[in-house]
């Protein structure tokens, strides 16, 4: 049998032993790096979004460089891909997907979500975007444009979505409250 | 470099036929006709950098395609954006 | 596997799912490896790519990402095959 067709736990523990032998990787680098990652969440591009909403300037710099935008949300992105931020309007809308592996726009969403990284929404995002949609309930009326994003290379994208009607002097943390990770990868619209 | 705007043809090229490489141009879309949208910076080539070798530095672009062309069902208006190593792209 | 017909008539599984500790801990290794310059995410994306196809699907995702993490490493000769069936021994 090929080694690497070992069951998975067994050869993960494997590694995860040599890899402290050899001082590449410690169990508590690998602890401190566990907590880190799951320190980041869809509420921090939640934070983003709400931000634009209300301050012009903070929008303009979200759509030149979503990077930038991010640290200055406290985010860390250093040695990070770049952060592209797509922004909807009453004319498009976008959907991000990667057909390639699951590229994701994890410094500011977290880990991807299971439907992100399946098959049937990789091979569906670009051939049947509208129908893929309605699996979420989401209904693209015939008049705006769709936009499908595919995450092919060195960018991470995320979307900047249309702020719903009858937020009106809404504040940032409550704006931030309606805003769900799938709002910002474009399977659904925030709910206002 | 490529200014927004510019019509370009993906490469029809199937490098998986001639041994093992690592190509981050979809298979769908080789061949076609897009429009470049913007210059993305410049990345170190992953069909390299997947094997561990020594990578050059190339230009990224975000180009757009006419969806249902692509597929031939789809919603008229509906584009596919993808990003595109300069060495994929051709104008035409 | 954009527009690949077989997954085209294939309903989305849109429910959240819950990361495992075995998953959290084979990406916490693929950030310290690309971090350290270990292993690049390219290298970890053509590894997955080299998982044969009926396997690929059988294996859950992070699934893939060990084993292609063993393969690479192994490739760099990060760690040698003598040196990975001891470790097996051990755990």
């Amino acid at each position: 049998m090929n080694i690497l067709q070992t069951a998975s736990h067994r050869l993960l523990a494997a590694i995860a032993n040599l890899l402290a032998e050899k001082g590449i990787a410690s169990a508590q680098e690998v602890a401190h790096r566990i907590a880190l990652t799951d320190a980041a969440s869809p509420a921090q591009g939640a934070r983003m979004v709400a931000r634009a909403w209300l301050d012009p300037d903070y929008r303009a710099l979200m759509l030149s460089d979503g990077t930038k935008a991010a640290e200055a949300e406290g985010i860390p992105m250093r040695g990070l891909p770049p952060l592209g931020v797509l922004e909807d309007t009453a004319d498009v809308h976008h959907l991000v997907v990667c057909t390639l592996c699951s590229c994701y726009p994890r410094a500011v969403l977290g880990y991807p979500p299971f439907w992100f990284k399946s098959a049937a929404y990789r091979a569906r995002a670009v051939r049947d975007p509208r129908g893929l949609l309605a699996e979420w309930g989401t209904v693209i009326p015939d008049t705006m444009r769709l936009r499908v994003v595919d995450s092919t290379a060195d960018y991470r994208w995320m979307v900047l979505p249309q702020r719903p009607a009858r937020t009106d002097g809404w504040d940032a943390d409550r704006l931030a409250a309606i805003v769900r990770e799938g709002d910002m990868i474009g399977v659904t619209f925030p709910a206002g | 470099m490529l200014s927004p705007g510019t019509h370009v043809r993906v490469r029809f090229d199937w490098p998986e036929t001639r041994g093992p490489c690592h190509i981050r141009t979809p298979h769908f879309i080789r061949g076609a006709e897009g429009v470049v949208e913007r210059h993305l910076g410049r990345f170190p080539n992953a069909e390299d950098l997947a094997f561990a070798r020594p990578a050059a530095l190339l230009d990224l672009y975000h180009v757009r395609f006419d969806q249902p062309a692509i597929w031939g069902e789809g919603r008229a208006g509906d584009a596919l954006v993808i990003e595109l190593a300069e060495t994929w792209l051709e104008p035409t | 596997m954009g527009g690949v017909s077989k997954f085209i008539c294939e309903a989305v599984d849109t429910e959240s799912h819950a990361l495992t500790d075995f998953d959290r801990q084979v990406d916490a290794i693929r950030q310290i490896l690309g971090a350290k310059k270990v292993m690049s995410v390219d290298e970890l994306r053509r590894g997955i790519e080299a998982i044969p196809e009926a396997e690929y699907h059988r294996l859950s995702y992070y699934q893939r990402w060990i084993r292609s993490i063993a393969d690479n490493l192994l490739v760099r000769g990060v760690i040698t095959e003598v040196e990975l069936l001891a470790a097996l021994e051990r755990v």
